[in-house]
C-alpha cells in the first residue's frame, strides 16, 4: 500500500509540530558534536603538543622554573628566556643512557622599534634536533640557512617576507603546520642566527643575563636510549650537572592532561545529561504526538493502512525529522565552535587543535547516525503503544 | 455477501461487580448485494461496535465475519487491511478526515493507498454530488461537522467498494442533505450493486432501507423488511 507521501506531506503542513521535533534533535546532536569536536580539540591539542616535544626529559637552567613558566611558553606562547652555558649539552650527552641530546635558544623580542612583532624566537641545532626538526620539514625540506626562519601559524608574516628582530633583517621561508599549542606563534632560526640576534638584542640594550662572549644555551631536549630507565637518567642529570634542572617530559604536561581529562568528563558528562534528558523528552513528546494523532491514525488504519504501514508511516516521519534535525544541529554546532578556537584556546589556556577534515567527517556522520537512532527509538516504542491500540476503540472514543 | 455469524463482543474490566460487559451478544445477520439494510437502537444499544467487527477493525471475542468466503479475521492483519482498502467502504462516527490532507486528497486517499494515482475527475463528481466540490482544496480544519461527513462518505464511495458501512452518516446534516445523502447511499445499492448498512438513529431513514434490524442492549431484537 503506497503510504510513502504522507509522511512528508504530514510534515510540511504541521510546520510548527515539525519544528518543535527539529529543534529538539538539532539541541541533542548540537551537544554530542560541538562536545565532541571540542575535547577532540583538547585532545588533539596534547597529542600535537607531546608530538612536538617529543623528548623523554628536558634540561633547562634552575632559575627557568622560577623566572618563566616553561609550560606556559609551550602551550600559551608567552615570550620569556634563560640561558645556561652551552658546555651543559656535553655533559648531558655524556650521561649514561642518553641517546639524542638536542639544544635549544630562547629569545624574546619586544613589539617595539626594533622588532616587527613580539614573539619568541627558538633557534635549534639542525644536526641534532629531533623536536621542532621533523616540523619544519614537512613544510621546508632544506635546512634553514643564515638569517632564514621559519614562523608558527599565527606569526602574521608569510613566506617570502622579512621580519625584522632586533634591527636584524630575517626572511621567511618556512610557515609551520598549526600544533594548537604556543609553539604557533614562535619563530624558529638556526644557531647561528640566534648568535646574532642575541648580540644584537644585547647591543640594543635588552639585558638577557647573557655572559658575553660565551656560548649559551636555553634548554636541552633528550631522548632516552631504548631500555633505559627515564627516571634514573633524570635523577643523574640533577644529581650530577650542576644549577640545572632535569624535568621529564611527561611530568610537566601531567596537570594539562589532568585538566583535559577533567574537562572531557565534565563535557561528556554534561553531553550525557542533556542526552538523558532529550531522549526523556522525545519519548513523551512520541507519546503526545501519538495520542493526539490516535484517532488520524485509526482512520489511515480503516482505509486499509496495516500495522506495519503505520509503523513504516510513524518512523518514516520520524527519520525525516530526527535527519533534518540532526543536520540542522551539526551545522549550528560548527558555527559555533569552529569560529571561536582561539577564543577557546584562550579562556581554556590548554592546546586546542582541530582534528583534520576526515575525522570531523566522521565525528559529524556519527553524531546524525547516532541521533537518528535515537529518534527511531523513540519514534518505534510510540509505534509499538499505538499498535496495541484497537482503530475500532479509537474511533468510538473520538466519536 | 457480508455475513455475520453468532458475533460477540465483551469488554473486560479490571473493576466493578461484573468482570466483563457484553456490548454484542451473539448477533447473526447477512447483508446481500443491492440493498440497504438499517440498524437502529439506542445509544449504547451495540451498533457502532456490531459495525466494527463487520468492517474488520474489531476481533470479535466470539463468531466470524465472513466476505462472501473469506473469514476476516482469519486473514492476517495485512491481507485483511488490503481486503478492507479495496472492497469496504467505512464512514465512521465523528472527524474522520486526515488533517495535513486536502478534501480532494482524502477522497483520493484509498485509491493512493492501494498503490494507484487516484481517479480526480470521478472523487470530484461524487464531491458534486454532495455539494461540497468548492471545498476540494480545503484543509479539513476550514470545514463544518456536516462538511466533513459528506466529505467521510465521497471517500468511502470513491474508492468504490463492495460494501459501505456508515455509522450515523446523517448525523450532522440539515434535511436537504440528509435527504441527497441517504439518496446517494441508496442509489449505490440498487443501481451498483453495492452491499450497504445503515446504523441510523434518524427515523427520516427508514424508507431507504429494504432491510432493518433493531438492537437492543447488544442483541438483535428485531428484523423487518420493508
Amino acid at each position: 500500500m503506497g503510504t510513502s507521501h504522507l509522511p512528508m506531506k504530514n510534515l510540511l503542513r504541521r510546520p510548527g509540530r515539525t519544528a518543535a521535533l527539529v529543534l529538539l534533535t538539532a539541541l541533542l546532536a548540537a551537544s554530542v558534536f560541538g562536545g565532541s569536536v571540542v575535547v577532540g580539540s583538547l585532545r588533539s591539542g596534547l597529542e600535537s603538543l607531546q608530538a612536538r616535544l617529543g623528548a623523554d626529559i628536558i634540561v633547562m637552567p634552575a632559575e627557568a622554573e622560577s623566572k618563566v613558566s616553561f609550560k606556559n611558553m609551550l602551550l600559551q606562547g608567552t615570550t620569556g628566556a634563560f640561558y645556561m652555558d652551552a658546555s651543559v649539552l656535553d655533559e648531558v650527552r655524556a650521561a649514561q643512557g642518553v641517546e639524542i641530546a638536542a639544544p635549544q635558544t630562547f629569545l624574546a623580542s619586544l613589539k617595539a622599534d626594533c622588532c616587527a612583532i613580539k614573539v619568541q624566537i627558538i633557534g635549534i641545532d639542525p644536526d641534532a634536533d629531533f623536536t621542532v626538526k621533523p616540523w619544519i620539514d614537512e613544510s621546508y625540506s632544506q635546512d634553514l640557512g643564515d638569517m632564514e626562519v621559519a614562523v608558527g601559524c599565527n606569526v602574521t608574516a608569510g613566506v617570502g617576507e622579512t621580519l625584522k628582530i632586533y634591527e636584524q633583517y630575517t626572511h621567511v621561508v618556512a610557515k609551520l603546520a598549526e600544533t594548537g599549542t604556543g609553539l604557533d606563534t614562535a619563530v624558529y632560526c638556526n644557531m647561528d642566527t640566534m648568535k646574532k640576534l642575541l648580540a644584537a638584542a644585547e647591543a640594543k640594550g635588552v639585558s638577557h643575563k647573557i655572559t658575553s662572549g660565551s656560548d649559551v644555551i636555553s634548554a636541552v631536549y633528550v631522548k632516552v636510549k631504548d631500555g633505559a630507565d627515564v627516571g634514573r637518567v633524570n635523577n643523574w642529570l640533577n644529581g650530577h650537572i650542576r644549577k640545572v634542572t632535569a624535568v621529564r617530559a611527561r611530568s610537566m604536561f601531567t596537570d594539562v592532561s589532568d585538566s583535559l581529562a577533567g574537562i572531557s568528563r565534565a563535557a561528556w558528562a554534561l553531553i550525557g545529561a542533556v542526552w538523558a534528558l532529550a531522549l526523556v523528552i522525545l519519548l513523551v513528546t512520541f507519546a503526545m504526538m501519538i495520542h493526539e494523532r490516535r484517532r488520524e491514525f485509526a482512520v489511515l488504519r480503516l482505509l486499509g493502512v496495516s500495522r506495519r504501514g503505520l509503523r513504516g508511516e510513524i518512523l518514516m516521519e520520524t527519520a525525516l525529522c530526527g535527519l533534518a534535525g540532526a543536520l540542522v544541529g551539526v551545522g549550528v554546532a560548527a558555527l559555533g565552535v569552529f569560529p571561536f578556537t582561539t577564543l577557546i584556546e584562550t579562556k581554556l589556556g590548554l592546546p586546542y587543535l582541530t582534528p583534520a577534515v576526515g575525522a570531523l567527517l566522521k565525528l559529524a556522520g556519527g553524531t546524525i547516525l547516532a541521533t537518528l537512532l535515537v529518534e527511531l527509538l523513540a519514534g518505534t516504542w510510540a509505534a509499538a503503544r499505538l499498535s496495541r491500540t484497537d482503530p475500532g476503540t479509537t474511533l468510538r472514543e473520538g466519536a | 455477501m457480508l455475513h455475520a455469524e453468532n458475533l460477540s463482543m465483551r469488554y473486560f474490566r479490571k473493576t466493578g461487580q461484573a468482570n466483563h460487559f457484553h456490548a454484542v451478544k451473539d448477533v447473526s445477520l447477512a447483508l446481500r448485494p443491492g440493498e440497504v439494510a438499517l440498524l437502529t437502537g439506542r445509544s449504547g444499544s451495540g451498533k457502532t461496535t456490531l459495525l466494527h467487527m463487520l468492517a474488520g477493525l474489531l476481533t470479535p471475542t466470539e463468531g466470524r465475519v465472513r466476505l462472501d468466503d473469506t473469514d476476516l479475521y482469519a486473514l492476517p492483519d495485512a491481507a485483511l487491511s488490503r481486503l478492507r482498502n479495496a472492497k469496504l467502504g467505512v464512514i465512521p462516527q465523528g472527524r474522520s478526515a486526515v488533517d495535513t490532507l486536502t478534501v480532494l486528497e482524502n477522497v483520493l486517499l484509498p485509491q493512493q493507498l492501494r498503490g494507484e494515482k487516484g481517479d480526480a475527475k470521478g472523487a470530484l463528481r461524487w464531491l458534486e454530488a454532495l455539494g461540497i466540490a468548492n471545498l476540494r482544496d480545503a484543509r479539513p480544519a476550514e470545514l463544518s461537522g456536516g462538511e466533513l461527513r459528506r466529505m467521510a462518505i465521497a471517500r468511502a464511495l470513491a474508492g468504490n467498494p463492495e460494501v459501505v458501512l456508515a455509522d450515523e452518516p446523517t448525523g450532522d446534516l440539515d434535511d436537504e442533505n440528509t435527504a441527497a445523502v441517504l439518496s446517494l447511499l441508496r442509489k449505490a445499492a440498487v443501481e451498483e450493486g453495492k452491499t450497504v448498512l445503515l446504523v441510523t438513529h434518524d427515523s427520516e431513514a427508514l424508507p431507504y432501507g429494504d432491510r432493518i434490524y433493531r438492537m437492543e442492549s447488544g442483541a438483535l431484537s428485531a428484523q423487518s423488511e420493508e
